[in-house]
């Protein structure tokens, strides 16, 4: 799933020029607020579909792609099912007359273009590595809505609450495994996450930054307290056999606690709360084991 | 010559075995991991060395000796140098056939129906292929009849794949075309090596009258060869060894074209002697290979194939080369 996965150096490079793109283009826009707010926004990518669910004003939002409604993907199926699903293709979007078009940066590059062409309005926004661009990621989107105070007030409250869930103290060896081998190293959000919740990454340790194959050899020398291994899908697959593989097994059964990272991983909502809540839950669990 | 090949053989097919056991991305010390192997409930180390390294090993060994194995006896059936299971399809529709298996579900639900499935679709491959090129049929008509097979068998695996609910699925077209041994487990071992090991058997058994064979079909017959019998033997044996190595390991090309016809020449082109030989030579390549992956680039899931066809596409442009002249 492209979307769970975390970006390589090279990728972050762009990010951070992106994001710095995207935050000069904000600063006049929140001075001077000349244009009336969009009535027509079409979100084609499941990030800014949850955060334009979360943020728009009654009415505002038309049409989310149709990962919103994927529930290994999207944290907020249910508020999904009120909106017209789309597939991201320019012409269906184009063929809602939207007035705002909510992209991520890596959203085919051929679609924005031929919507920018056609000359509706699309904002991109980069995927967010570490919890600081989840905050940015809020207030870009608050203020394409032109829901500015709405945003604030979700920041305010985000950051009061990962304020309130970090775990300090010894940190405990975690490893985040994902079908092939794939895993998150330093740089990344997950990393992030593990960090605030009292773990270490055993893959940044590894010598992994941004995302990458983590062999499960040296998953099991590693030997980690807490391991998170991803939801399977319907169907079956190579990739994932490796989540079932034996030695993994006996790996999560040395380990003192395992689980499973769902759709409040992917994106960085309010939602994300959950899966830091989570971590947190089962470090202290696992301190009161020790 | 042929009786020191199989001292030699049999003595690098161990060299490669043991190699592919110590060699790994988790640098382990040579004692430490060669004990672990024969230890019981233990540390990380003997996770690794009996979990992860030796059925990817005894896959090696197993999937190799298949196709070897195969390639063999299915050129000493059809007489004719170009037969190979990768080449002729076989492979493929036994790909599709493991595809159909795991997508459809049946393959959760009864585990056997994995090399079962595949076991079936290599077994109408070879049939069709038999049937088509037939034993008067010259490489034309064989690569031809190869070509068809193995094109629509691979177009029907990318639609199931492409078609699966599972986003990996589709991204694991490459995997059952070009085969890989990273991240097998001993289940996957105890469910292919009886299939491979009986496929394997039978095969072997064909020896006697393949020998018969190579003075012609009348000479044959009149040595008291049963061709119907030598026939569906060779159809069982080539299904049951490719098939379940295509179930669990993906379809790897080329090694039974280009090992049969490296040892042929030492064996003095007897079958009876080239089917073991083949096997132990199938198994030393297919050994060397998934070693090299591991060298050459660790951290990803090189396939094998790739290696393989780096191989045995310039062998194979080679053997055209000297059939021109026959076939013209």
């Amino acid at each position: 799933m492209s979307v769970s996965v975390p970006s390589s150096d090279l990728i972050r490079a762009a990010v951070l020029v992106l994001w710095a793109g995207a935050a000069m283009a904000d600063g006049p826009a929140s001075d001077v607020p000349a244009q009336a707010p969009p009535s027509r926004v079409v979100s084609i990518n499941l990030c800014t579909d949850q955060l334009a669910m979360l943020l728009a004003a009654p009415g505002q939002l038309i049409s989310v792609s149709h990962l919103a409604s994927d529930p290994l993907s999207s944290s907020m199926v249910e508020q999904a099912a009120g909106y017209v699903q789309n597939r991201g293709g320019a012409e269906q979007v184009y063929l809602m007359h939207p007035d705002l078009v909510l992209a991520g940066t890596y959203t085919a590059t051929a679609t924005v273009e031929l919507l920018t062409g056609l000359g509706v309005k699309v904002v991109q926004v980069p995927p967010a590595d570490t919890l600081a661009q989840v905050v940015g990621q809020m207030r870009v989107v608050g203020s394409a809505l032109g829901r500015d105070a709405e945003a604030e007030a979700m920041v305010t409250r985000f950051q009061s609450d990962l304020a309130a869930l970090a775990v300090p103290g010894d940190k405990a060896p975690a490893a985040m495994y994902y079908p092939n081998g794939y895993t998150a190293g330093a740089g990344t959000l997950s990393d992030e996450i593990l960090t605030l919740t009292g773990f270490h990454n055993v893959a940044g340790e590894a010598g992994l930054t941004g995302g990458g194959i983590l062999p499960l050899e040296r998953l099991v020398m590693a030997a980690p307290k807490m391991i998170v291994t991803s939801t399977p899908y319907p169907g079956q697959s190579r990739s994932e056999e490796i989540l079932t593989h034996p030695a993994l097994r006996a790996v999560r059964d040395k380990a003192a606690r395992a689980r499973m990272s769902d759709a409040d991983w992917v994106c960085g909502t309010p939602y994300l709360l959950n899966a830091v809540r989570g971590m947190a839950d089962a470090r202290r669990a696992l301190e009161a084991a020790e | 010559m042929t009786r020191a090949l199989f001292p030699v053989l049999a003595a690098l097919v161990a060299v490669l075995f043991f190699a592919s056991l110590l060699i790994g991305p988790a640098a382990l010390g040579l004692g430490e991991s060669l004990s672990a192997l024969f230890r019981g409930e233990g540390g990380p180390v003997v996770l690794v060395m009996q979990e992860i390294r030796l059925p990817r090993a005894v896959l090696g060994l197993l999937v190799g000796a298949a196709l070897g194995l195969s390639g063999a006896a299915m050129q000493g059936f059809l007489r004719n140098p170009l037969a190979e299971p990768g080449l002729v399809g076989v492979s493929s529709t036994a790909a599709l056939g493991a595809v159909l298996a795991l997508q459809s579900g049946v393959a959760a639900a009864f585990a056997l129906a994995l090399p079962l499935a595949a076991l079936a679709g290599a077994g109408v491959s070879v049939l069709l292929i038999l049937l088509l090129a037939g034993r008067r049929g010259g490489a034309l008509s064989l690569i031809l009849a190869g070509i068809a097979i193995s094109a629509l068998a691979g177009a029907l695996t990318s639609l199931v794949l492409n078609l699966s609910p599972n986003p990996f699925a589709a991204m694991e077209i490459v995997y059952w075309m070009m085969g890989s041994l990273a991240d097998r487990s001993m289940e996957h071992v105890w469910l292919a090596a009886p299939f491979m090991v009986l496929g394997m058997a039978v095969l072997l058994a064909t020896a006697r009258n393949l020998d018969a064979l190579t003075l012609g079909e009348d000479a044959a017959q009149s040595l008291g060869v049963d061709l119907n019998r030598l026939r569906l033997m060779v159809i069982l044996g080539t299904a049951a060894a490719v098939g379940a190595s295509v179930a669990v390991a993906g379809a790897v090309g080329f090694v039974g074209l280009v090992i049969p016809h490296l040892l042929r020449p030492l064996v003095g082109g007897r079958p009876s002697l080239l089917l073991p030989a083949s096997a132990l030579g199938g198994a030393a390549m297919l050994l060397a290979a998934d070693i090299a992956v591991r060298v050459i680039a660790p951290d990803q899931d090189l396939k094998l194939g790739v290696l393989t066809a780096l191989v045995g596409a310039p062998f194979f442009l080679h053997l055209i080369w000297r059939l021109r002249g026959v076939e013209a």
